[in-house]
């Protein structure tokens, strides 16, 4: 490890910090072009025409056009798919919220018989990702009577959402000291009313960054909602955005400037909740 | 008294709701898929038609689902070979002394949140022959002639495998950042103050320190792999000639198109062998020691 400082040029030593750095920034600054452009191409190409878009994918439009944004903005279907979207994802996460800290309560804070075995059986869900089950799934929710119906969607991705937020809450659960714990119960407060009343309020970041990273993979899901909802009336937005590329797939401009306005949502909620979303998924993928 | 019973009581109100939703809809549907997987079964009517394990013999036979698992083998191998080693070269850099650090953080993150439909239909622009952003580039700045990316048995795999990449290398990235954070400052200063130069600051201290965070990225990227399927589908459904196929979409077409769902769940079920298998046994030759922290 030790190494003769004389051993390193002078000239090495004054010119390395400044190249490095200007390197580092330029390669900084390509990649993150290279996220930007794609996204920026897209929400500017909605204002171009088509021909123009073919043209010059990347420049401004030659001549700003606003009748892609204001027409899907003035037509139902954008609203429909929104509202449609805003249901599924609240009511995913809501449950994904309530019935994940219930279990993870019971797993960090309280002794009872077959508890580890309990554990690992919710646990073991962590093994079958929604993806592989999705063909039973869709079964189970035919025999349920669910299809074609936002139940459908939000119950199994609820189910789905549990193993691993239960493994995560059960870990923030835990921090909270004994003493707090004692003292409630000293004043007369039972374990449900330690739960509801103090432990909740107290793990509120942990439970923020569960409810926004369930918020975001139910606001994406695209696989489930396609088996499971039939009626357009129904459909999220990821649908509509796929069934309004089949219709106007070859005006290119039109399909950008929905993609836009489904994707600009996305990314004020992520400038938003950016800290809930990185803290949720690093906390559940290095603790897990 | 009142205590005793009450807390049976409260371990049903808690435990309960969810394990009746988590036993119904994650459970359940597994082992049915176990069963149907013997049957030959179009999704109406009774179970009649048993076939053993001939569903999977005629799985294993068929040579699109071959080729649709050595697809899955491809993305991985791209994944572990170039996507990682490029997330981790970036977060490295991201960590060190950057202007507008966190910035870069957000920017790179980005691709994360958004959906795999939206980021397949921009890169389906993207890649369009006529008109699309790379074709029109590629001719107008280095006269470049005009590629079917998603339309060619040769490209389109890797057209696709680049999209998963930059939608998540900054999963990897943020996962590797927070690893970088553990590894206590003085163990770096230290070894600079002894004379060592970055790059063995890297080599012999800040990688062997990151090996949880690598093998759980690993871990991650492996069985994500496995089970692509939504930016296939959005991009190519598979297509051309099955150039694009995933098991993911190989199960999806049999399952739901051709409502062969007794094959369908065997395909499934083989999917979740691979991953359960690979589970296991990383977890138990490579992870068990960051486990056990």
């Amino acid at each position: 490890m030790t190494k003769d400082p004389q051993y390193t040029p002078a000239i090495r030593l004054a010119l390395t910090p400044a190249i490095t750095a200007v390197l580092r920034h330029a390669i900084a600054l390509l990649t993150a072009l290279v996220v930007l452009i794609p996204i920026a191409m897209t929400v500017v190409g909605g204002f171009k025409t088509t021909g123009d878009l073919y043209v010059a994918p990347l420049s401004l439009p030659a001549e700003w056009q606003f009748a892609h944004y204001t027409d899907i903005l003035a037509g139902e279907a954008f609203w429909r798919l929104l509202r449609n979207s805003l249901v599924i994802t609240l009511a995913t996460a809501v449950c994904v919220v309530a019935l994940a800290s219930m279990p993870a309560f019971a797993f960090s804070r309280m002794q009872f018989r077959g508890r580890e075995v309990l554990f690992n059986f919710f646990t073991l869900g962590l093994i079958f990702p929604a993806s592989v089950a999705i063909l039973p799934l869709y079964i189970t929710i035919r025999q349920l009577g669910l299809v074609d119906s936002h139940l459908g969607v939000i119950l199994p991705q609820v189910a789905f959402g549990l193993p691993g937020n239960i493994l995560v809450l059960r870990s923030f659960f835990s921090a909270i000291p004994k003493e707090i714990e004692d003292a409630a119960s000293i004043d007369g407060c039972s374990t449900l009313g330690f739960f509801w009343r103090i432990l909740l309020p107290l793990v509120r970041p942990a439970l923020a960054a569960v409810a926004v990273l369930t918020m975001v993979g139910s606001w994406n899901a695209f696989f489930l909602p396609l088996l499971v909802l039939n009626s357009e009336q129904l459909w999220p937005l990821p649908l509509g955005i796929m069934q309004f590329q089949g219709q106007f797939g070859t005006d290119w401009a039109k399909v950008l400037a929905f993609v836009s306005l489904a994707l600009i949502p996305t990314i004020i909620f992520y400038l938003l909740a950016e800290r809930q979303i990185i803290s949720g998924l690093t906390s559940g993928a290095v603790k897990g | 008294m009142t205590k005793s019973l009450s807390k049976p009581l409260t371990l049903g109100v808690l435990l309960l709701p969810p394990a009746i939703v988590y036993a119904g809809l994650v459970i359940w549907p597994m082992i049915q898929a176990i069963i149907f997987s013997l049957y030959r079964w179009n999704g109406l009517g009774p179970l009649q038609q048993i076939v053993g394990l001939g569903n999977f013999s005629k799985i294993v036979g068929d040579e699109v689902f071959r080729g649709a698992l050595s697809h899955n083998l491809i993305i991985i191998a791209l994944s572990l070979g170039l996507q990682l080693p490029i997330s981790l070269g970036l977060a490295l850099l991201v960590n060190q002394k950057l202007a507008g650090r966190s910035v870069f953080r957000t920017i790179f993150f980005m691709p994360f949140v958004l959906s795999e439909v939206i980021t397949g239909l921009i890169w389906s622009f993207i890649y369009l022959p006529d008109g699309g952003l790379i074709n029109t580039l590629g001719g107008q700045l280095f006269g470049m002639s005009k590629v079917a990316w998603l339309g060619n048995i040769s490209t389109v795999l890797l057209a696709i495998w680049v999209v998963l990449g930059w939608k998540y290398f900054g999963y990897h990235l943020v996962l590797y950042l927070t690893g970088l954070q553990n590894i206590p400052q003085e163990l770096h200063e230290a070894a600079l103050v002894d004379g060592a130069t970055n790059g063995q600051v890297i080599r012999h201290i800040t990688l062997p320190l990151l090996g949880p965070t690598v093998r759980l990225t690993i871990y991650l990227a492996v069985l994500g792999s496995l089970q692509v399927f939504d930016l296939v589908w959005v991009m190519t459904t598979g297509g051309p000639v099955n150039a694009s196929d995933t098991m993911a979409t190989y199960l999806y077409r049999f399952g739901f198109q051709r409502f062969q769902l007794g094959y369908g769940s065997a395909v499934a079920l083989i999917m979740f062998i691979l991953c359960f298998g690979f589970s296991l046994i990383y977890q138990r030759y490579v992870m068990r020691r960051d486990l056990a922290l």
